[in-house]
């Protein structure tokens, strides 16, 4: 549960080398660089996924994307199983990182 | 080959599983497989595309790379370049640098005939390229009985050429036959020594395939052999995807299946685009019943994939027929649409090489009608690349005939014909 405690503070982003296809069940994640290739089999993981890069946390990322809290650590795992593929990267938190503010 | 006004709504399940969301189909495919050229210098016996000679109204390179821009604007990621053999077209490897500098990336399939030390060099130089080359036995005798004098040679140069180049990972792709089936270690090996991946496929009666299927296709006790050793080193080989018919040697709920996507992803997930632009379900299916359309005169292949009849029709709920009773049925989803097709069995029906044993007894009942093969670009007349497919032999009852002499012709005069000593 750490890990998902963890991950929640942190700022990530969808990897510069993969690709989101839209399918009607989700997307398709492609990564240019090792040529994995996965699904994202509901459209709000997919929201999630997008707005990483956007929100300065995973936590508010979640808020952001209506995900309600108690399918946070269903998330959050499968943030670490695209984590594990480079498909999303950890993101230096800029000094001086603009607030909520970016994400309404 | 009808293209539907507009492009069916199909409800899905919410969160469902992986395999169900792709038989419903994709936005566009996952990959697909676009042979450039029904052209070949080599006879394969089991040809899959019963290629040969070079189409005259193969798309031109203009129109190739038109395609490519659509595969790029539906986010294709990757194509499998096929044939034919698709290196001598002139324009072939414009395309490949075209297709790769579009964000499609291509594995290409060769028999090596082209792979010469130059080539080699710049393919090394080249990323997101895949080169696959053909090998259908572990020793020449075996390779040349179907692919044809000479052809085991120059696989194994192209493989030498693309290692001294320094090309990394190539693929040796092995289609499994009765002949070769004993030489899987054997063709592991061979792909250890040039730093290549082994990659088995299965045969299918396609094509030219179907005028040998019945001498070529394995064993039911080889399919337990083939399925016991890609289960033991399935880690490292790839198989495409092909073997999902023996996933049924599991457990029925699908435990023990093989790695990978274990359904039919024919005109779902995957598809053909022939050297003509007609697009087809799968490879294994060039024929007019899984048509789906032409790119060139049905406006396009993504209006092809998602309005076609056809492939609307094999992304709705298909019945499993005669398989419905099988408890097997999650494990191998009724094997493969094309297998069953030309061997004229019913395509909700048992696979033709059913590992339960349903597919012998379909095949046996003797009412099945084998459909012709559509689309066949083969050489009019033989060449000497063309297989010679004669094994030397003696007759079963040779010793016996030897001991009781030669037959007696009715007409034989001697009193004593036909006495033996």
């Amino acid at each position: 549960m750490t890990e998902t405690i963890e991950m929640l503070d942190e700022a990530w982003a969808l990897s510069p080398a993969v690709a989101l296809r839209p399918e009607p069940f989700g997307a398709m994640a492609y990564h240019f660089g090792n040529r994995k290739l996965t699904f994202l089999k509901r459209m709000q993981l997919v929201d999630v996924v997008r707005g990483l890069a956007e929100c300065p946390d995973v936590r508010s990322t979640l808020q952001a994307a209506d995900v309600p809290e108690s399918q946070w650590p269903g998330y959050v795992a499968a943030l670490h199983g695209l984590a594990a593929t480079d498909m999303i990267r950890p993101r230096p938190a800029p000094a001086g990182a603009t607030s909520e503010g970016a994400v309404a | 080959m009808t293209i539907l006004e507009s492009r069916p709504v199909t409800a899905r399940p919410e969160g469902g599983s992986l395999i169900e969301q792709f038989e419903l189909g994709l936005d566009a495919p996952i990959c697909l497989t676009w042979e450039l050229t029904y052209a070949c210098n080599l006879e394969c016996a089991h040809c899959l595309s019963s290629s040969g000679r070079r189409d005259p109204r193969e798309l031109s390179t203009e129109q190739c790379k038109a395609v490519i821009d659509e595969l790029q604007r539906m986010q294709v990621f990757y194509v499998n370049i096929g044939g034919g053999e698709p290196t001598i077209r002139p324009d072939f490897w414009e395309l490949l640098d075209y297709a790769v500098s579009h964000d499609v990336g291509v594995k290409f399939s060769t028999n090596g005939v082209r792979l010469n030390p130059e080539r080699a060099r710049f393919l090394a130089s080249t990323d997101y390229v895949d080169v696959q080359i053909s090998l259908d036995g572990a020793t020449p005798e075996v390779n040349d009985y179907v692919r044809g004098p000479g052809s085991y040679d120059t696989a194994i140069t192209a493989l030498k050429n693309l290692q001294d180049a320094g090309f990394e990972d190539a693929k040796i792709s092995v289609v499994c036959t009765r002949q070769n089936i004993g030489q899987l270690d054997e063709f592991k090996a061979i792909a250890d020594q040039y730093g290549a991946t082994l990659r088995l496929t299965r045969l299918r009666p396609s094509g030219r395939g179907a005028d040998v299927w019945d001498e070529l296709h394995p064993l039911p006790e080889q399919q337990r052999e083939l399925y016991d050793w890609l289960v033991a080193n399935g880690e490292n080989v790839l198989t495409g995807d092909s073997f999902f018919h023996l996933s049924a040697f599991g457990v029925a709920d699908g435990g023990g299946a093989l790695p990978g996507l274990n359904l039919c992803g024919a005109g779902r997930v995957v598809c053909l685009i022939d050297p003509i632009g007609d697009v087809y379900a799968c490879p294994f299916a060039i024929h007019d019943n899984f048509l789906a359309g032409n790119v060139l005169t049905d406006g396009g292949f993504e209006t092809v994939w998602q309005r076609s009849e056809l492939f609307t029709e094999l992304r709705s709920p298909q019945t499993s027929g005669a398989c419905t009773s099988c408890a097997f049925f999650d494990a191998c989803r009724g094997g493969c649409m094309a297998a069953k097709f030309f061997t004229g069995l019913p395509l909700d029906g048992p696979d033709p090489e059913c590992v339960r044993g349903f597919g012998e007894d379909a095949l046996a009942s003797g009412d099945r009608v084998l459909p012709e093969q559509g689309k066949d670009h083969s050489k009019a007349n033989p060449t000497r690349n063309q297989p010679v497919m004669l094994t030397l032999s003696r007759r079963d009852d040779a010793l016996e005939v030897q001991r009781s002499g030669p037959p007696v012709s009715a007409c034989a005069e001697n009193p004593l014909a036909g006495f033996a000593l």
